[in-house]
């Protein structure tokens, strides 16, 4: 490929955070000083476009932004266009593309801070440093919410650091430039400071009736003794004894559907997966976690991150893939930290990499960090993110299981269905069948918030009467941004249920509304949510998200009907007419607000 | 000269209750062109590969939940597609709506008269609505970028990028609302990896990109397409023989665009076919 350079060097500290990342360039080519050899001979690009992203957050890590000649040198050394590699860079929000103070504070503003007094906080941090842009910005959901408000502080450097400010008081905020967060005293988080311990976010912690969260909060995270100690790895054991075929004939009978929210069943994916005679095959377990609401997924990951790590080497066994990735969200520094961790002791004792267990399976997962869009967690725009493209859904079909990461069948899963896999091999489809496993999130007012795990048929009202509410209760928000509101408790917490009852489950998010929420403002977060969130790449999410948050902005100052109207033809449009998910559910909270609260009646 | 392909299998699909056979691998669109129906596209174009994103082209597919978009979805065996249903019309009124509020539709071919077929009202979203409205970037003498006239549909990118030329000069860059088509941190085009093709003109479906003749004569209120020639000939620069297609105002050259059904070129040229008429 033939590249034109604009000429802008990079600086001694961009080259050496991106050599760090690639090894020194080998040849002219790729940006190295230039050799006898290069003189003789053509270089050769090595296909390295899906490093675009990892090479990113190298500079984007150790300097706070990515200047011109950065983003030159990052695309000599993989041979990518720099428009292109503009493109991608420009569509992330932790990217910046401008001088930017090294630490940066992420306040968020999102739905389940919101219901806490999140505005409270941005008020005095906008009073103390000034208006965002700089130094600080509004956040989208930071999957903290069960110690919301929250905000999150990221500091470029080497090594970069990330501060959690959870709950955060208008006052807790006193500096930008922060302290140096001390380390906590857990070595795979060192540079997280601020957290609290993960049992904090599970309530039930403890409690010898749980099946997915037996371990949260229990077991030491790093350890993975602990984790063999507590009945580790004896699903994968089992799986072996059953081979391929039967641990998919296990899955299919479990009756397991996705818990990112689309429901589908996991056994069918798997078989489609598995059937293709095209290969490699790949495994992409989904862990950007993003929709606002939600953060089950970063619990599990934090708490018990060796579950996911054999739970993706069994799905990897049964569809025959030999390398999997872990695309897991950039805004959640401890998570990466235990997962990276739990990978690396994994490989050095042999339950990642060639032979696992003597069993004659290959596999090892590559860790990929995302970098502030909510879109990357949809099943095709995530492939496009991992090979280093800007982060669009791509048109269905082909699915994933026939053309997906690289253009070769993928199975792509949530981690909370990757983990629900091991109940199932343990104790056998039926005996998990039986009693079914489902976390739930729950924030806003409610005196426990946390992750919940319950069986499927629990009433939301149940639900309720453990966590405890605050307030009188006006309403509940299920299944995050893309989901609706409830009023009636008495909804069973199932797919079915919730979907008889207008509503969804999606990623397990309750989110607990009280009389003191400002619901116009709620409905205009949303409606900022998807106008932010949205890819642009199809008119009627591009412009429809932005069309429905002015409607809300004039709505919220005067009622009228003609407005009324035009939400629903809009969000109608979007919902029938988008390439995907984002685009498809954009109206759905609003218009559940509208029918079932309320919120603009005259 | 019709070049040979393997033999096709058909199948039988129904558009609007009208059977119809199609070879398989057509799409819902080519299905529609033989029943002889009339779908509006934008950012579908004859010589790249679909990009479905302007969803003007939405069809209602018998027991699907969502439409689909005609541009890119294969016709199946046995497929029942409604083109002018009520949910279709309304999705095609409200997706005109939402770009005509947005970007300037003022040289989109057809444009006008869809809005009217559909009965879309692009001012229902009042005055304050947000618009791409930004002055044009004239950087060069060759052609201009007016992105206020952009409705991010792709074609540009493909035909500089993979699918024809490989500049990769321009992508798109930022996200959303913002997304805008760019070089990289917005450089001018002289600067850029651009060969000045014009490939990307040729496939503008809206005339965000024009020559920079028929950019100074809109300016002035001279551009006249009724007062135009086209004449097809073939490029005399090298050996290759493209065919060019001179369109011509008072007797002068005022653009160049290329045939695209040429089974060598498909619409593609050099700088010199393109841009290289001033020895005429």
């Amino acid at each position: 490929m033939d590249l034109r350079f604009r000429g802008a060097q990079p600086s001694d500290e961009e080259r050496a955070a991106v050599d760090d990342l690639l090894g020194p360039p080998a040849t002219a080519w790729e940006g190295g000083s230039r050799t006898d050899t290069d003189l003789r001979m053509a270089a050769r690009a090595e296909a390295a476009r899906d490093l675009l992203l990892p090479a990113l957050h190298a500079v984007n890590d150790r300097i706070g932004w990515i200047s011109e000649g950065a983003l030159e040198y990052i695309c000599r050394r993989l041979t990518i266009p720099p428009a292109e590699a503009y493109g991608v860079a420009t569509f992330y929000s932790l990217f910046s593309m401008e001088p930017r103070p090294r630490r940066v504070l992420h306040v968020c503003t999102d739905l389940a801070c919101q219901a806490k007094g999140a505005q409270a906080v941005r008020d005095r941090v906008e009073q103390r440093f000034g208006p965002a842009g700089q130094d600080w910005h509004e956040s989208p959901c930071l999957g903290l919410c069960e110690r919301a408000p929250a905000a999150l502080a990221l500091e470029a450097g080497q090594p970069h650091r990330a501060e959690v400010y959870a709950p955060a008081t208008p006052d807790t905020i006193t500096t930008i430039t922060g302290a140096a967060p001390g380390t906590n005293g857990h070595a795979p988080s060192a540079n997280v400071a601020g957290e609290t311990p993960v049992k904090d976010a599970v309530p039930q912690a403890g409690r010898p009736d749980l099946v997915l969260l037996r371990r949260v909060g229990v077991v030491d995270p790093a350890s993975l003794d602990d984790y063999r100690a507590t009945g580790g790895y004896t699903a994968l054991r089992r799986a072996f004894e059953l081979g391929p075929a039967g641990v998919i004939r296990e899955v299919l009978e479990s009756g397991l559907v996705g818990r990112g929210g689309a429901a589908f069943p996991t056994g069918r994916k798997w078989e489609a997966t598995a059937r293709q005679p095209d290969h490699p095959h790949y495994l992409v377990c989904n862990a950007d976690e993003s929709e606002p609401g939600t953060f089950k997924d970063r619990v599990v990951m934090e708490g018990d991150p060796y579950a996911l790590v054999e739970a993706m080497t069994i799905a990897a066994y049964a569809t025959g893939c030999a390398k999997g990735y872990l695309y897991i969200r950039g805004e959640y520094p401890r998570a990466v930290a235990r997962l990276q961790h739990a990978i690396a002791t994994a490989r050095s004792r042999g339950l990642l990499g060639d032979d696992i267990l003597g069993k004659g399976l290959s596999f090892d997962i590559e860790l990929r960090r995302g970098a502030g869009a909510y879109i990357c967690g949809e099943e095709t725009a995530i492939f496009n993110s991992i090979e280093g493209r800007r982060g669009e859904p791509r048109s269905k079909p082909p699915f994933p299981v026939e053309k997906g990461l690289f253009g070769k069948p993928t199975v792509v899963n949530n981690v909370e269905t990757l983990v629900n896999v091991l109940p199932i091999l343990e104790r056998g489809a039926q005996a998990y069948a039986a009693a079914e496993p489902k976390l739930f999130c729950v924030s806003g007012a409610v005196e426990r918030p946390g992750v919940y795990e319950l069986t499927f048929g629990t009433t939301l009202r149940e639900l309720l009467d453990m966590t405890g509410t605050t307030g009188t209760t006006r309403a509940v928000l299920l299944g995050g941004a893309a989901g609706a509101f409830v009023t009636d408790l008495d909804i069973p917490l199932t797919f079915q249920g919730t979907r008889d009852a207008g509503a969804t489950l999606g990623s397990g998010v309750v989110l607990v509304i009280d009389d003191t929420v400002d619901m116009k403002r709620m409905l205009l977060r949303i409606a900022e949510f998807f106008r932010d969130e949205s890819c642009g790449q199809c008119v009627p999410c591009r412009v429809g998200t932005v069309r429905q948050e002015e409607a809300l902005h004039r709505l919220s100052r005067r009622v009228d009907d003609s407005d009324l109207v035009l939400l629903r033809e809009v969000g109608q449009t979007m919902r029938d007419a988008s390439i995907c998910g984002l685009g498809q559910t954009a109206w759905n909270a609003v218009e559940s607000a509208i029918d079932r609260l309320g919120v603009f009646n005259r | 000269m019709i070049p040979l392909q393997p033999p096709r299998r058909l199948i039988d699909v129904e558009i609007d209750g009208e059977a119809v056979r199609v070879p398989e691998g057509s799409t819902i669109l080519d299905a529609c062109h033989s029943a002889g129906k009339d779908v509006p596209t934008l950012c579908y174009g004859d010589t790249l590969t679909p990009k479905n994103a302007c969803r003007v082209c939405v069809v209602e597919v018998e027991g699907a939940r969502t439409l689909a978009p005609a541009c890119s979805r294969k016709a199946e065996q046995g497929m029942k597609v409604g083109t002018d249903t009520e949910r279709a019309r309304q999705s095609r009124k409200v997706v005109l709506e939402l770009l005509g509020s947005s970007v300037d539709l003022s040289t989109t071919p057809r444009a006008a008269e869809w809005t009217e077929e559909y009965g879309a009202d692009p001012a229902r979203f009042g005055d304050d609505a947000a618009t791409v409205e930004q002055p044009p970037k004239v950087d060069n003498d060759l052609y201009v970028r007016d992105y206020a006239k952009c409705i991010l549909c792709y074609k540009c990118v493909d035909a500089c990028g993979e699918q024809w030329q490989n500049s990769f000069a321009i992508s798109v860059a930022g996200r959303g609302f913002d997304s805008t088509i760019s070089t990289e941190f917005d450089a001018p085009l002289t600067d850029s990896a651009c060969v000045y093709c014009g490939n990307c003109v040729e496939v503008c479906p809206t005339g965000a990109l024009s020559f920079k003749t028929e950019f100074d004569m809109r300016a002035e209120g001279t551009w006249d397409e009724s007062k135009q020639t086209e004449t097809t000939t073939i490029c005399s620069y090298c050996g290759v023989g493209c065919n060019l297609t001179l369109h011509v105002q008072d007797n002068k050259i005022v653009k160049v665009t290329s045939p695209h059904d040429n089974p060598v070129t498909k619409g593609n040229l050099c700088v010199k076919g393109r841009f290289g008429y001033g020895y005429v």
